[in-house]
């Protein structure tokens, strides 16, 4: 039995189209999973599910072996979360923080000392530690967040977004943390993200979710190989000429969704036909502007099953964090 | 109250109290405001010692109850904003996820609520002993006076809490504010109610449950004990905690779905 | 000549702007409204019997007596309230593009100060329908009536000037205590419940030397026709312009070089 186990799960908000539409998904314990799809996808709205913080409207789902709806407090026990927006109160410090939430947890004495400090010396807090969390950057919250999670050595853990507004450098260490995580502790961690680089670079298998239902599932290299084939995507000098163009690359493959001014192809044969490419369009007299050769990516993947390209999709969706 | 009930409300307070006193910029006017306003209307009211029927004491004794009860409706406003923040950044949801009991969310933060509480009562009773004020009922009086402020943090923080957990929004808690403000005017905050010439304003006064807080403070001072007036004001006060407690477990029912 | 046309347009459209933003909104309508009805309700209704201490002698009675208070008081509030705006304009960011596009600032001033004449113009007529209802007496002649008005509304313009010198100086919403707090306290310090004859003490030196008692007694006194410091409050509404208005335009000069 996986350790995350969804069947037929749906939420439906009063005014409003099914945030998370009849989705099913596994995860096996230890495993992390990325949960990746644009703003209003209903990432979030099923972490809160997950997370008993919201109850479904149909369907269920068991974490940790626990029914989200009938054993509410069993689940919390066995997971920890890092919600959106890391929420912290600005007025405590990071160890008052430990301590607060420590104790709601049961915790107390020299063990909720000793785990806060080992957790603090894990995620590079410990000299921050008696600082008010309102001096703290965004990563340095990220990362108290991180260690309020893993307080109660929850098996399960539930990571909303967690890179979202960091600088590169705090998103790869706290890409190092989880997955270290997952390595050496074998903690099951579900994570919503909208970055494709941070699902490839940490998920054993993702699910990417669009519209509230989940479009595909697989491995990254699944996922990937399944889009296939190299792709060439050409850019001309002149945009009037662009019907002309894709008329021209129509013999090499199968057109793929555009954006703007260029034209792509999925190629039949792979990199080998680019040479015969640009001799077509060179009798033609289509003077090239750009081209760009590319290995599928988890955004091929997102553009092949929704016809839309994941970067800067969801924009203008509503904010799906629920106001209940 | 089980221990770990107790816990909980422990930890839950002792923040919420961290935080109220970490934020001089909320409390210090909770403190200088009503303080403030006595010394000027105990000034400008000076006068009304000498109309006909008016206690024999000074007005600034006569004005010290409203202290108080000033200090009750901030206690309002800050118990609502901090939970309606916490509610705003997502906070009480990672509390959520703890095994926190809705019951020690709302007496934690009562706490906090009974901490600022206590600390401006002795604010205000050290501004009314330095302006020269005496309590008449003594020391015991002084203690029933902490009682019924204690009381009154309950009652005035529970609304706070069940406009911040209905609203989940720190503007609509401080939209309270307004409201009650126009309570205590429409009381006898600046003269005795016999003294109220105008039918209406009277009729409104004695309707007003302020009225009876600020009478059964102001008994304790000027008059020594009166018993009915101290019975009255602590029966309000107990009203009024035990309304604004079912309204929080009502709205937290609703803010609180988790399994 | 086209200059000033162009200086005139820029003060109606910031006026007009922020007199239509504030109307549409119910949440800032009302309280404007009702505050000082409040202080109406409770200080001419709750303290009526004011009037029976010995010495109390202002012939219209007490509910005239507080209505100029009230008058006053909504009156400078009102100019204080456009501080407010400024402030919030100067958070989103609109009070930038307003000095962009000013090519003489001092109308962005005059703009914000002739919204603020029209709000409390608004809360007196309101405030004066129910103190009529009430029934207040007007004893002064017409003559003394406007003057009355002139001077309240001359006191929103010092409310105005006040508020906005802050809210160019700090431009963020955080310090609007400290556009109120003086106001509230020179208000309070003045004869508000009894005439000034009836205070003693540390109040009266206060109030003796306040110069929101003279705009008070003054206004009083023409609502009563009868005699009081009313070329004083005139000194106090010119000087205290002048005063301020230094503050607010030296204000303005401040935030240009942000």
């Amino acid at each position: 039995m996986g350790a995350i186990e969804v069947r037929g799960l749906v939420r439906e908000f009063k005014k409003g189209p099914r945030a998370v539409d009849n989705i099913d998904l596994t995860v096996a314990e230890g495993e992390i999973y990325g949960f990746l799809g644009p703003n209003g996808a209903g990432k979030s709205t099923t972490v809160l599910m997950l997370t008993t913080l919201l109850p479904p409207t149909a369907g269920t789902a068991t974490v940790a072996g626990f029914d989200i709806v009938k054993q509410g407090p069993q689940v919390r026990a066995s997971i920890g979360a890092a919600l959106q927006e890391a929420a912290l109160d600005r007025f405590l410090t990071g160890r008052e923080h430990i301590k607060l939430q420590g104790s709601l947890h049961g915790m107390k004495g020299a063990d909720l000392r000793q785990r806060g400090n080992d957790l603090l010396e894990r995620v590079g807090l410990t000299d921050a530690a008696d600082r008010k969390v309102g001096g703290y950057s965004g990563g340095m919250k990220r990362r108290l967040d991180l260690a309020l999670a893993l307080l109660h050595r929850p098996r399960v853990l539930f990571l909303d977004e967690p890179t979202t507004g960091l600088d590169p450098q705090s998103r790869s260490a706290l890409w190092d943390e989880v997955a270290r995580l997952s390595r050496e502790d074998g903690v099951t961690v579900f994570l919503t993200t909208q970055y494709l680089e941070e699902a490839d670079a940490l998920a054993n298998r993702v699910g990417i979710i669009d519209h509230g239902t989940i479009v595909v599932e697989g491995t990254p290299d699944e996922l990937k190989a399944e889009v296939g084939r190299s792709s060439v995507e050409i850019e001309p000098h002149d945009a009037a000429r662009l019907a002309d163009l894709e008329r021209a690359l129509a013999p090499f493959g199968e057109p793929m969704v555009t954006r703007g001014t260029r034209a792509s192809i999925r190629l039949n044969e792979g990199v080998g036909d680019v040479a015969a490419i640009v001799r077509a369009l060179d009798a033609q007299g289509i003077v090239v502007h750009q081209l760009r050769l590319r290995e599928p990516t988890l955004d091929d993947v997102f553009l092949e099953k929704t016809g839309r390209s994941l970067e800067g999709s969801g924009d203008n969706d509503e904010d799906e964090t629920p106001s209940a | 109250m089980s221990a770990v009930l107790a816990t909980q409300v422990l930890v839950i307070s002792e923040r919420s109290v961290r935080r109220t006193f970490r934020q001089p910029a909320a409390i210090i006017p909770a403190i200088i405001f009503p303080i403030m306003l006595l010394f000027v209307s105990a000034g400008g009211l000076q006068a009304a010692e000498d109309l006909p029927g008016f206690p024999s004491v000074s007005y600034f004794d006569f004005a010290l109850a409203v202290t108080f009860m000033q200090g009750a409706i901030f206690a309002t406003g800050g118990a609502g904003t901090d939970l309606a923040t916490d509610i705003e950044t997502g906070f009480l949801s990672r509390l959520s996820l703890t095994p926190m009991s809705g019951a020690a969310l709302v007496l934690g933060q009562l706490g906090g609520a009974i901490s600022l509480g206590v600390f401006q009562a002795t604010c205000y009773l050290a501004a009314g002993f330095i302006g020269g004020a005496t309590i008449a009922s003594g020391v015991a009086g002084v203690v029933v006076i902490y009682l019924l402020v204690i009381l009154m943090a309950v009652g005035f923080g529970a609304i706070g809490i069940a406009a911040a957990l209905r609203s989940g929004n720190g503007e609509a808690v401080q939209g309270l504010f307004p409201l009650l403000f126009v309570l205590l005017f429409l009381s006898t905050i600046n003269l005795p109610l016999d003294l109220i010439p105008i039918t209406w304003f009277r009729w409104v006064a004695t309707g007003n449950p302020i009225t009876y807080l600020v009478d059964a403070v102001r008994s304790l001072i000027i008059t020594g004990w009166d018993g009915p007036a101290i019975l009255a004001g602590f029966l309000v006060a107990f009203a009024i905690a035990v309304l604004g407690i079912i309204g929080s477990a009502a709205a937290l029912r609703g803010r609180l779905q988790r399994t | 000549m086209s200059d000033f046309l162009h200086w005139l347009t820029a003060v109606q459209g910031i006026a007009v702007r922020q007199s239509s933003s504030f109307f549409k909104n119910p949440a800032l309508v009302l309280p404007s409204l009702l505050f000082p009805m409040l202080f109406f309700a409770a200080f001419a209704g709750g303290l009526s019997d004011l009037n029976r201490i010995p010495g109390f002698d202002y012939t219209p009675g007490y509910t005239t007596f507080q209505y100029v208070f009230v008058l006053f008081q909504s009156s400078m509030f009102g100019g204080i309230f456009i501080g407010f705006a400024v402030a919030r304009d100067f958070e989103n960011g609109f009070a930038r593009r307003l000095m962009i596009a000013t090519p003489r600032r001092s109308a962005i001033m005059c703009g914000y100060g002739l919204a603020a004449l029209v709000r409390s113009a608004v809360t007196i007529i309101f405030v004066t329908i129910v103190a009529l209802v009430a029934g207040i007496n007007v004893l002064g002649s017409p003559g003394q009536i406007v003057l009355l008005y002139v001077l309240a509304l001359t006191s929103n313009i010092l409310g105005s000037l006040w508020a906005l010198g802050i809210a160019f100086r700090f431009q963020t919403l955080s310090v609007t205590p400290l556009m109120q707090i003086p106001f509230f306290i020179l208000l309070f310090l003045a004869p508000v419940y009894v005439p000034i004859e009836l205070l003693s003490g540390w109040i009266r030196h206060v109030a003796d030397v306040n110069p929101v008692t003279f705009l008070l007694e003054g206004g009083r006194a023409l609502m009563a026709g009868t005699t009081g410091p009313i070329v004083t409050a005139w000194l106090v509404v010119l000087i205290g312009g002048i005063v301020l208005g230094i503050w607010s335009l030296t204000g303005l000069r401040a935030a240009e070089k942000r």
